[in-house]
C-alpha cells in the first residue's frame, strides 16, 4: 500500500483553513447516532474526548489508572510552546515552526508542524477560559519563560507543574461531559485489541482491571492517545503503568509503525542507584541555565570519589573536566537534550563516571552561587562581602529559581545539592516514533485515529523541550474533532454497530486465549526479570549510541529473550480479579515485539538524526568532527513498517519527506 | 546501618476483593537498601511472593514521582509514612530502621472501599467533581485572547496553590472523620479565586458540596491533620474558603 | 438556606454559631461570679437582676438551653456519623503526628463538659427553678441571711473538696475544649483568613484564662470560707 500523507495543496499558511473549510461536517442531529471511543485520557486524549462529546458524538473514554485525571501527562514539567509573541520578541506561527522542524533535525512533516504552530496560540486561550493558573507577571498578564533549542520566550508555565495543570484543564472538560452524560467513562480499563469490520476500525476488546472480565465496546471510530512505548527500556522517566499495548496491538492490525528508533534521552535525570531501580526522575532542564556540568580529569580522583576518600569539592577548579563547554564552546552546558545526553555517555564509557554505578556527571552550582552573590552584594551596596555573604546571597537566588527541584533531589538523593554537585545522568524519556499517521491523523486503518505522543508525526528525530504539551492538546482540542468529521459524516446511516458479530467473536478469543495462557503456564520467571532484561539490550545496544553490530545482536538477543518469555514466564493469581502481575505480562509481551522493530529500524536507518546516533554517520574531520552526520539524500523520509508476523520480517514503506519552506541545514553547536 | 541494609518485618493487609475480608499478614524482608524508595522496597517483596509461588500484594502506583496521586498506603499510622511532604513513591527507606516493624494499610473511609489489599477504590473524587469541577467552556478555538483578561499574579498564585492538589486522597484517610473537605476545598478554591470561574460558583459549590455528602464523606472538625499530611501541602485557608462559598451560595 | 444547613458543612458552621453563643455566655457568667471574689454586694444585685429580671428569665434563658442542647445534640450526630463515614478502622493509626489530642478527643471534653453541666443544675440551676417557679419564692433572700441569698448559697457549694475537685477537672476539660473549639468555630464560619495567627493568640488565651478563672473562683471559695 502507496502511503498517502493526505496533506492539502496550496501555501502552507493556508493549507490548515483552506481545509478546514472545505472539510465535510457531520451535523448535530446525525452526531447523536455516532460514537466514538477514545482510549487513554492524558492531554490527548482527555482533551479529544472532551471535545468530541461538546460537539455532540457519543464517546466512550478508557483509561487503565483509576481517574483520567491521573494519566502521565501530568508528570510535565516545564511548560507549554505557544507562537502568542507576548514578549513582543519576534515570535510568530513561522517561527515557532521553524524552530519545531530545525529541533526535529528535519524528519517532520512539514505541513502537520505548520499546523501545530497555527493552533498553539489557541491552546492558551482555550486554556485560560478552562481555569488553569498559568504563571503571571505583576501586571496579570501571562508570563513566559525561555527554553532550549529556541531564541524566544515563547513557554507558558504553571510552576514546576505545567503538564498537571493542563491535564486537569482536559479532565475538567471531560468531567463537564460526563455529567453531561455525553462521555461514559471506564476507568481501570485496559483496551486489549481494536476490532475490524471490513476494514474499519469499529470497536475494541477491553479489560475490566477490576473483576479481570473481558468486554466488547463497538464505534464508529477508535481514536488511541495512549501514549510513548519509552517503558521499552524498563527504566525511564514515564510512568510505571505507561505501555504500548494499545499502540502495538493496532499496528498488528494494519496500522503502520513509523520511526520507532526516534528517542529522547533526557540528559538531566537523577541516576540510578542500585539494581532494585523502578523508574527515574527527571530533573527539569531549566537547571543547565545555571548548573555547569563536570566530571574529574583525572582517573585517580574518580576513584578516590567512587570510594568516598574524596569530595567533588574538594577538586581545583583546573582538576574538573567541564566537558561540554570543553568541546561546545559556543552554546555550553546548553546544547540540546540529544547532544548533551552524549556527551555524558561518553565520559562515562571512559570511565569517568563518578558514582557507583560509573553512571552519573556532577551538575555544579557553586559557580551560579557565586555569580550571583557576587551580584547582590553589588546590587544591595555591600563593600567587601565575606565568602560566607557572598554564598548566603547567591543560594537565596537559586533557591528562589529551582528551590522545588533541589528539594525534590535532596528527598530523593539524600544529599543536599546546593553544598555537593548534583549527580545526573540520561534517562529515556520520550519517544518521537510511534503509530504513522496522515494528515487527519488517521492511521493505515479506516476509522483508526492515532494522537498525542502515540503517533510519529510532528516531532521528527528530536523533540524540542515543552513541545510535547503543545502536541498533545493541539491534535485534541483543535486537530482530531475536525478531521475526525471528515470520516464520520460517511458514517451517519450506519447505525448501531452490534457487538455479537464474528470479528468481535474472534478479537475476544484471541485476547482470552492469551491471558489463559499467561495463567496457566508454568514458569519460572517474573514478568519485570524479562523487563529488565529487555532494557538492558535496550540501553546497551539502542541507546545513545547506536551501529550495526549492536542493532543486529539487540535484535536477536530480543527475539530469543521473548521466546524464553513465552515458555518460562510466571503470572501468579487468576484471569477474574485484579491482577497487576497478568496486566504487565501483557504489556512486557508487546514490548518484547517493539523492541525488536526498534532495532531493526535503528540498523534501518543508517545515518545520524535527531535523538538516533549512528556510530557510522559522525562528521570524519574538520570542527564538526566526532559530531552526528545527516544522510538527507538517502534518509529524507519516514520509516512505516508493516507487521507481517516477526517483528523482523516487517515490511518497510517510506513517505518521502518534502522541505518547500524550510531549508535543510547541518545542526551545529560548536 | 550496615552495607548490607535494613531487615525489615512488614505487616500488610491483605484482602482478595471488596466482598472478602482481609487480615493483616507478616512478612520478612531482607537486605532493604536505604537509598530505595518505599515502592521499591514493595517491589522487591512482591518478586520474593512470586518466587515462593504467593501472590504478590496488590498497591496502587503510576509515577513514582510524587505527582498522579496513585500511590496511596497508610504506613505506621500516617497516609503516606512519616515523612512529610512527599507521596509514598518518594517516600525512602532511609526514614526506617533495622530491625523495624512496618504496618502498612490501605487509605480507610466509607467512602474509599477496598479493591483488592492495598488499591482502594477513589472514583467518589471524580464524581464529586463530575458535580462541578469545571468551568463550563467549549473548545470553539476562537474563545478571548487569553491576555484579554488580567489576573492579578497574587490571585493566580493562591489559585495554583490550590489547584497542587494530587487527588490522592490522603487528606480523607488521614481525617478521624473520613472528610473530603481540604480536596473540595481546593477545587473550589482554585475557581473561586480566578474571574473565569464567577458565573457558576453559586452552583458549583452546592453541588460539589452535595455530592461530597452523598458519597459518604465525613464532617471537617477542623484538627488540622489533613494539611499536615498532604503531600502537596495544601492550606485549610481552602476548607474556610469553601464555607465562605457556600455560605455566599445559601444566602443569595 | 433551608438546604444549607442539612449539608455537612452547614452543620459545621450551625455547630460554631452556637459555640460562639456559648462562649459568649462563659465570658458574661464568668464576669458575674468574679464579682463574687471582689465584691459580694454587687455580685448578690447582679444575681438577683438575672435570675429576676423576665426579659433574662423568658427569652435568654431558653435561648441558653436551646444553645446548650443543640451543640451537644448535634455534636453527638456528627461524631455518629463521621465514624460511620470512617469505615474499617486502622490497626494502626499515628494521630498525634498530626494533630492535637484535643482535636482529636472533642466527644470526650464535651462529655465530659455534659457531665459537668449536669451536676452545676443539680447544684444551682434545679434549686433555683424550685425556689421561683414551684415554691414562687421571688424574693431572692433566705431565712438568716441578711440580704440577698446568692453569694452564701455560692460558697456553700464550694466547701465540699470533692465538689471543688469535680469543678476544677470540669474546667480542665473544658479548657481542653476551647484549646480546639475555639479557633476551629472560626474557621468553620470560614474567617480565618489572614488572620488565622491573631485567632490562635485569642483563642488560646481565652481558652486558658476563662476556665483558670472559674478554677480560682473556686477554689478561692473553698479556702476563705
Amino acid at each position: 500500500m502507496a502511503l498517502n500523507s493526505k496533506v492539502p495543496k496550496g501555501p502552507i499558511k493556508d493549507k490548515w483553513t483552506t481545509y478546514k473549510d472545505k472539510i465535510n461536517l457531520v451535523n448535530p442531529a446525525n452526531k447523536r447516532l455516532i460514537d466514538v471511543i477514545v482510549v487513554g485520557t492524558g492531554l490527548a486524549g482527555g482533551s479529544a474526548a472532551a471535545t468530541l462529546a461538546e460537539l455532540g458524538y457519543n464517546v466512550k473514554a478508557f483509561c487503565y489508572q483509576d481517574s483520567p485525571r491521573r494519566a502521565h501527562s501530568i508528570a510535565a514539567q516545564g511548560g507549554i510552546n505557544a507562537a502568542k509573541n507576548y514578549q513582543g520578541d519576534g515570535d510568530s506561527t513561522y517561527r515557532l515552526f521553524y524552530d519545531t522542524v530545525k529541533g526535529g533535525d528535519y524528519r517532520s512533516r512539514e505541513a502537520n508542524v505548520y499546523r501545530l504552530a497555527e493552533v498553539s496560540a489557541n491552546i492558551i486561550d482555550q486554556c485560560v477560559a478552562q481555569g488553569v493558573p498559568f504563571a503571571r507577571d505583576y501586571g496579570g498578564l501571562l508570563d513566559n519563560r525561555s527554553f532550549g533549542g529556541v531564541l524566544v520566550s515563547r513557554t507558558f508555565y504553571a510552576k514546576g507543574q505545567t503538564g498537571q495543570q493542563l491535564l486537569l484543564g482536559a479532565y475538567s472538560a471531560m468531567n463537564r461531559q460526563i455529567a453531561r452524560g455525553k462521555i461514559e467513562m471506564f476507568n481501570r480499563h485496559e483496551m486489549l485489541d481494536v476490532v475490524k469490520i471490513d476494514g474499519k476500525a469499529r470497536g475494541i476488546i477491553a479489560r475490566n482491571l477490576i473483576t479481570g472480565e473481558i468486554e466488547r465496546h463497538s464505534a464508529h471510530a477508535v481514536v488511541i492517545a495512549s501514549g510513548g512505548y519509552g517503558n521499552v527500556y524498563f527504566l525511564s522517566t514515564n510512568a510505571m503503568g505507561s505501555n504500548a499495548t494499545a499502540a502495538w496491538k493496532i499496528h498488528k492490525k494494519g496500522a503502520y509503525f513509523a520511526n520507532p528508533c526516534y528517542t529522547q534521552i533526557h540528559p538531566t535525570c537523577i541516576p540510578r542507584s542500585g539494581d532494585y531501580q523502578s523508574k527515574l526522575t527527571l530533573m527539569s532542564e531549566s537547571l543547565r541555565n545555571d548548573g555547569r556540568i563536570w566530571v574529574p580529569k583525572h582517573m585517580d580522583d574518580v576513584i578516590a570519589i567512587r570510594e568516598g576518600k574524596k569530595k567533588p569539592t574538594d577538586l581545583s577548579e583546573d582538576e574538573r573536566d567541564y566537558y561540554l563547554e570543553r568541546r561546545y564552546p559556543a552554546f555550553g552546558n546548553l546544547v540540546p537534550r540529544d547532544v548533551a545526553s552524549r556527551a555524558a555517555k561518553e565520559r562515562c564509557d571512559a570511565g569517568y563516571g563518578v558514582n557507583a554505578t560509573g553512571e552519573a556527571v556532577y551538575l555544579d552550582f557553586a559557580s551560579a552561587i557565586q555569580r550571583y552573590g557576587k551580584e547582590q552584594a553589588k546590587i544591595h551596596n555591600i563593600e567587601n562581602p565575606s565568602a560566607q555573604k557572598i554564598y548566603d546571597l547567591g543560594k537565596a537566588i537559586v533557591e528562589a529559581k529551582y528551590g522545588n527541584l533541589f528539594q525534590m533531589y535532596e528527598k530523593i538523593v539524600d544529599e543536599n545539592p546546593y553544598e555537593t554537585p548534583m549527580m545526573i545522568y540520561p534517562a529515556t524519556h520520550y519517544t518521537m516514533g510511534g503509530v504513522w499517521v496522515d494528515y487527519n491523523l488517521m492511521t493505515t486503518v479506516d476509522g483508526l485515529y492515532c494522537i498525542g505522543e502515540a503517533n510519529f508525526s510532528d516531532h521528527g528525530a528530536n523533540r524540542l523541550g515543552a513541545s510535547a504539551l503543545m502536541q498533545g492538546l493541539a491534535d485534541g482540542y483543535f486537530v482530531l474533532p475536525y478531521t475526525i468529521g471528515d470520516y464520520l459524516a460517511n458514517e451517519i446511516r450506519t447505525g448501531q454497530i452490534p457487538t455479537d458479530t464474528p470479528e468481535f467473536d474472534e478479537a475476544e478469543k484471541e485476547v482470552k486465549d492469551r491471558i489463559d495462557f499467561f495463567i496457566n503456564n508454568e514458569g519460572e520467571h517474573s514478568v519485570d526479570y524479562y523487563h529488565k532484561k529487555l532494557g538492558q539490550i535496550m540501553w546497551d545496544k539502542c541507546g545513545m549510541a547506536r551501529n550495526e553490530q549492536g542493532l543486529k545482536e539487540a535484535m536477536s538477543e530480543i527475539k530469543a529473550l521473548r521466546e524464553d518469555f513465552w515458555k518460562n514466564v510466571k503470572v501468579p493469581g487468576n484471569a477474574n480479579e485484579m491482577n497487576p502481575e497478568l496486566e504487565k505480562a501483557g504489556r512486557v509481551a508487546d514490548f518484547l515485539e517493539l523492541g525488536e522493530l526498534f532495532a531493526k529500524d535503528a540498523l534501518n536507518r543508517n545515518e545520524s538524526c535527531g535523538g538516533h546516533f549512528r556510530e557510522e554517520s559522525v562528521e570524519l574531520d574538520g570542527e564538526q568532527k566526532g559530531e552526528a552526520k545527516r544522510n538527507d539524500e538517502a534518509f529524507t523520509y519516514v520509516a512505516a513498517w508493516e507487521y507481517k508476523g516477526e517483528p523482523a520480517d516487517a515490511v518497510l514503506h517510506k513517505e518521502e519527506l518534502e522541505f518547500n519552506d524550510i531549508e535543510l541545514k547541518q545542526r551545529s553547536y560548536k | 546501618m550496615s552495607d548490607k541494609g535494613m531487615n525489615l518485618t512488614l505487616r500488610i493487609w491483605r484482602q482478595k476483593d471488596s466482598n472478602s475480608k482481609g487480615q493483616m499478614v507478616d512478612y520478612k524482608v531482607t537486605e532493604i537498601s536505604e537509598h530505595m524508595s518505599f515502592l521499591e522496597m514493595m517491589d522487591v517483596l512482591n518478586e520474593q511472593l512470586i518466587a515462593q509461588g504467593e501472590e504478590p500484594v496488590a498497591f496502587d502506583h503510576d509515577c513514582r514521582e510524587g505527582i498522579c496521586g496513585m500511590c496511596s498506603m497508610y504506613i505506621n499510622g500516617e497516609a503516606h509514612g512519616p515523612d512529610r511532604g512527599v507521596t509514598t513513591c518518594q517516600l525512602h527507606m532511609r526514614m526506617f530502621n533495622d530491625g523495624d516493624t512496618i504496618t502498612i494499610e490501605p487509605f480507610r473511609a466509607a467512602a474509599f472501599p477496598v479493591i483488592k489489599d492495598l488499591v482502594v477504590d477513589r472514583t467518589s473524587f471524580d464524581r464529586i467533581q463530575h458535580a462541578g469541577g469545571y468551568i463550563s467552556v467549549n473548545t470553539s478555538g476562537n474563545t478571548q485572547d487569553a491576555n484579554a483578561l488580567p489576573i492579578s499574579k497574587h490571585a493566580a498564585d493562591e489559585a495554583m496553590d490550590a489547584a497542587t492538589c494530587i487527588g490522592c486522597g490522603a487528606c480523607v484517610a488521614t481525617c478521624k472523620n473520613s472528610s473530603a473537605m481540604l480536596f473540595v476545598g481546593a477545587k473550589v478554591s482554585q475557581y473561586a479565586l480566578l474571574p473565569q470561574g464567577q458565573v457558576e460558583a453559586a452552583d458549583r459549590v452546592k453541588n460539589m458540596v452535595a455530592q461530597m455528602d452523598l458519597e459518604g464523606f465525613g464532617n471537617c472538625t477542623n484538627t488540622g491533620a489533613c494539611e499536615i499530611e498532604c503531600p502537596k501541602g495544601i492550606s485549610l485557608e481552602n476548607i474556610a474558603r469553601m464555607n465562605r462559598e457556600l455560605m455566599k451560595a445559601s444566602v443569595s | 438556606m433551608g438546604g444549607f444547613f442539612k449539608s455537612s458543612i452547614g452543620r459545621k458552621v450551625a455547630m460554631a454559631l452556637s459555640a460562639f453563643f456559648l462562649m459568649v455566655f462563659l465570658l458574661q457568667h464568668f464576669a458575674i461570679n468574679l464579682l463574687s471574689v471582689f465584691n459580694p454586694d454587687v455580685f448578690n444585685e447582679v444575681s438577683h437582676f438575672m435570675g429576676t429580671n423576665p426579659m433574662v428569665q423568658f427569652a435568654l434563658q431558653p435561648v441558653l438551653i436551646f444553645g446548650v442542647v443543640f451543640h451537644f445534640i448535634m455534636g453527638f450526630v456528627l461524631e455518629i456519623k463521621n465514624k460511620k463515614a470512617q469505615g474499617v478502622a486502622y490497626v494502626k493509626n499515628n494521630g498525634a503526628a498530626n494533630s492535637s489530642w484535643m482535636s482529636r478527643n472533642m466527644i470526650w471534653s464535651g462529655a465530659a463538659i455534659l457531665a459537668f453541666i449536669v451536676l452545676h443544675f443539680i447544684d444551682f440551676w434545679i434549686p433555683e427553678i424550685n425556689t421561683k417557679y414551684i415554691q414562687g419564692d421571688w424574693s431572692g433572700t433566705l431565712e438568716g441571711v441578711e440580704g440577698f441569698r446568692y453569694y452564701e448559697e455560692l460558697t456553700h457549694k464550694f466547701v465540699s473538696p470533692i465538689r471543688v475537685g469535680a469543678y476544677v477537672l470540669a474546667f480542665i476539660f473544658l479548657a481542653l475544649h476551647l484549646l480546639h473549639g475555639f479557633t476551629s468555630a472560626f474557621q468553620s464560619v470560614g474567617a480565618t483568613a489572614g488572620r488565622k495567627k491573631t485567632l490562635q493568640s485569642i483563642g488560646k488565651a481565652y481558652s486558658i484564662i476563662i476556665p483558670l478563672g472559674f478554677i480560682f473562683i473556686a477554689l478561692y471559695h473553698h479556702f476563705n470560707h
